[in-house]
């Protein structure tokens, strides 16, 4: 089992003070980055990652708007066009529903349909809300609508030192990037190095190395796999776990040759299945060109179900590490009765600390 | 708050040049869209058109008060803005035909119009859409401390979006350099303003926004030009946007090249007044015969140059769909 994280450098740092770093080291590089969005200036500061960028930066480079969603897409992308480099915050990914006209009809297109007069650097940075409550409209992880598009790319790193990387890349991308974040991540710590630094888009990265079955994560069930994955390694089985990190591009190939090595494919995704991230890379690797022999494959996410607010269903609503090692474990051996870890040391941390008021 | 627009002795401030010049961009327009009403039925056109003819007015009169380093975003029905601000003919020409020498390569036709070169930003088929874009591209140019200004163009259906509401709001919050230009010809594809609007008060809706509203009722090119000429004096200042309201009438049908009063969402009847003021003929009556023989004859030469060229320009290759689905690719 061995963790393919780059070796430790610089200092354990939060997700959201990772972010705030990136942003902050590209708006010293780059006088043409802002950003903006609801609530980015209050007291709040979008679980801290944009503290102390307005005390920085000023209020023309970093400030709240109206609730327009709408126009303020508008806003980023002909502000884009006209050269600056927006970043515009949501603070849940469901309110990029407002946004979609734009998005998909502007941000995406416009290099395309303008014959390539004109491109879109902007970054749309949203939250999976997940958790204690948050229900149906705080909670929803879009990120697959925007795979579906052409023009658009999507990215969703799941710790800290990706997160940073991501967000570097993001900002000097020409292209409109979605960024896909989870509430449940930004206290989530990693070794996160001081200088700038991108982490490519298009590139997977292998956590846990293993034969038996290849398990991709996204977004936040990526540590939840991983934790899955230790608790299947004390029955023996040692899966493989992949963070695509971005999803559009996708790095399609380590996933097809990690799969056709293991023989199984579990994909698992902060979403629903359906025609999701988890159809995509399922389908994916199994049409690749070189894929011959039979891969078993499964998907989990969310229940088909709108997310529910009470804590005794939304338990069930979610995967977590149990289910994820009970499902990994029925795909390696089927002829056995089916495996339920221990339900204490399915627990990650930041699951145990997830409570209220929020 | 607002007004009709009075401007009676605009005519008489501007020199022969001036009435020259926006005399030729107005027949210009007419002439190319005239040219591709003609050309329609033998196919060679491969886009759906949405046309200007009756309209011509409006962009022509806030585009000749403007700089060329001043930025437009037209609508799909875009052509008149296009070539008010100088959008190239050919490369006009050949995006309709659909040629790889078109403006976007033939890849976004006439919906699509987009030249850059002269701040001419791209025009989209969605109602609405491109407000916020050129409010974007608006606070771009405040943030750079210029005095360059912006005029976003859209009919009177494009008013009825949440986005415009938005736009508005954010302008008038930021004092941002953008003229907002409502074309109101009175129909929303075929349907009209009483089955929309539950009052006429467009111009009085917007002023509560804090931003000055004013309306031109009959479509005078030369009164048009005069209140974008105050407007955007007033955006340079730094002073926040303005709105004008022009109402004008759409001679053809919503899309493609014909008449449609045999439709019966429009009497006939509701034209005549609009033929009767026809800016194009208003304006050649104020030019020297053998200036306006010699002006028109310079339109036809760029109009058969504009087509021969979109004719003899090849389609893009295969590859071609791949280009530009992301910047720099």
């Amino acid at each position: 089992m061995q963790m393919s994280l780059p070796a430790p450098e610089g200092r354990l740092l939060t997700y959201a003070d990772a972010l705030r770093e990136a942003v902050a080291q590209e708006m010293r590089l780059d006088p043409r980055v802002f950003l903006f969005g609801l609530d980015v200036d209050d007291h709040k500061a979008i679980q801290g990652s944009t503290r102390g960028l307005l005390e920085e930066f000023g209020a023309e480079r970093v400030f709240g708007t109206p609730l327009s969603e709408d126009a303020m897409t508008g806003l980023a992308i002909g502000a884009a066009i006209a050269g600056m480099r927006p970043i515009h915050v949501h603070i849940r990914m469901d309110f990029l529903l407002l946004c979609m006209n734009q998005l998909i009809n502007v941000a995406a297109k416009a290099s395309y349909m303008y014959g390539g007069q004109v491109r879109v650097p902007l970054v749309v940075r949203s939250m999976i809300g997940k958790s204690w409550g948050q229900g149906a409209q705080h909670s929803q992880g879009l990120h697959a609508m925007f795979m579906h598009v052409p023009g658009l790319k999507v990215v969703a790193p799941s710790n800290a030192h990706d997160a940073k990387g991501c967000m570097i890349a993001a900002i000097r991308d020409d292209n409109p990037v979605i960024f896909v974040e989870h509430r449940l991540l930004y206290h989530t710590t990693a070794f996160v190095p001081a200088h700038s630094y991108e982490v490519a888009f298009g590139k997977a990265r292998l956590c846990m190395r293993g034969d038996d079955l290849t398990i991709v994560g996204i977004s936040s069930m990526l540590p939840e796999c991983l934790r899955a994955g230790q608790m299947l390694a004390d029955i023996g089985i040692f899966p493989e776990v992949i963070d695509p990190i971005s999803l559009a591009p996708l790095d399609i190939a380590t996933m097809v040759k990690s799969a056709q090595r293991t023989g199984r494919l579990l994909v698992v995704d902060s979403a629903w299945t359906s025609c999701g991230a988890s159809a995509e890379i399922v389908a994916r690797v199994v049409e690749a060109e070189d894929t011959s022999a039979a891969i078993a494959v499964r998907r989990m996410g969310y229940a088909p179900t709108t997310c529910p607010t009470t804590p005794a269903l939304e338990c069930e609503f979610y995967p977590d590490p149990a289910k994820i090692a009970t499902v990994a474990h029925a795909m390696v051996r089927p002829q056995e009765p089916a495996w339920t870890p221990n339900p204490a040391r399915a627990k990650l941390p930041y699951l145990l600390k997830s409570h209220g008021p929020l | 708050m607002t007004h009709a627009a009075d401007a009676n002795a605009a005519a008489s401030d501007l020199g022969a040049a001036d009435i020259e010049r926006i005399y030729r961009s107005l027949r210009l327009i007419r002439r190319v869209e005239e040219e591709i009403v003609h050309l329609y039925p033998s196919d060679r056109i491969k886009s759906p058109v949405h046309l200007s003819i009756g309209q011509e007015a409006v962009a022509v009169g806030i585009c000749d008060a403007l700089r060329p380093d001043d930025v437009i975003a037209p609508t799909y029905r875009g052509h008149a803005g296009y070539l008010a601000k100088g959008g190239s003919l050919g490369g006009m020409m050949a995006e309709l035909y659909g040629k790889s020498t078109g403006v976007a390569g033939g890849k976004g036709g006439s919906m699509h119009l987009i030249d850059m070169s002269c701040n001419v930003l791209g025009a989209s088929a969605v109602v609405g859409t491109t407000i916020p874009v050129a409010l974007g591209y608006a606070f771009a140019l405040k943030s750079t401390k210029t005095d360059r200004v912006v005029v976003a163009f859209f009919g009177d259906g494009a008013t009825e979006e949440g986005v415009f509401a938005e736009s508005l709001n954010f302008a008038a919050l930021r004092k941002l350099p953008i003229l907002f230009v409502c074309e109101n010809n009175f129909y929303a594809i075929h349907a009209p303003l009483n089955r929309r609007w539950a009052t006429e008060k467009l111009c009085e809706r917007v002023a509560t926004y804090d931003i000055p509203a004013y309306r031109c009722d009959d479509g005078d090119v030369l009164k048009l030009r005069s209140l974008a000429i105050g407007a955007i004096a007033r955006l340079r200042r730094g002073a926040g946007p303005v709105f004008i309201e022009c109402r004008t009438y759409r001679w053809r049908e919503h899309v493609g090249p014909n008449t449609d009063f045999g439709a019966g969402y429009r009497p006939a009847a509701e034209m005549e007044p609009w033929l009767k003021k026809d800016e194009v003929m208003r304006l050649a009556a104020l030019i020297a015969p053998e200036r306006r023989v010699a002006i028109d004859a310079g339109i036809e030469q760029d109009i058969a140059e504009a087509v021969r060229f979109a004719e003899l320009s090849p389609f893009p290759m295969a590859e071609a769909l791949y280009a530009n689905v992301f910047a720099g690719a």
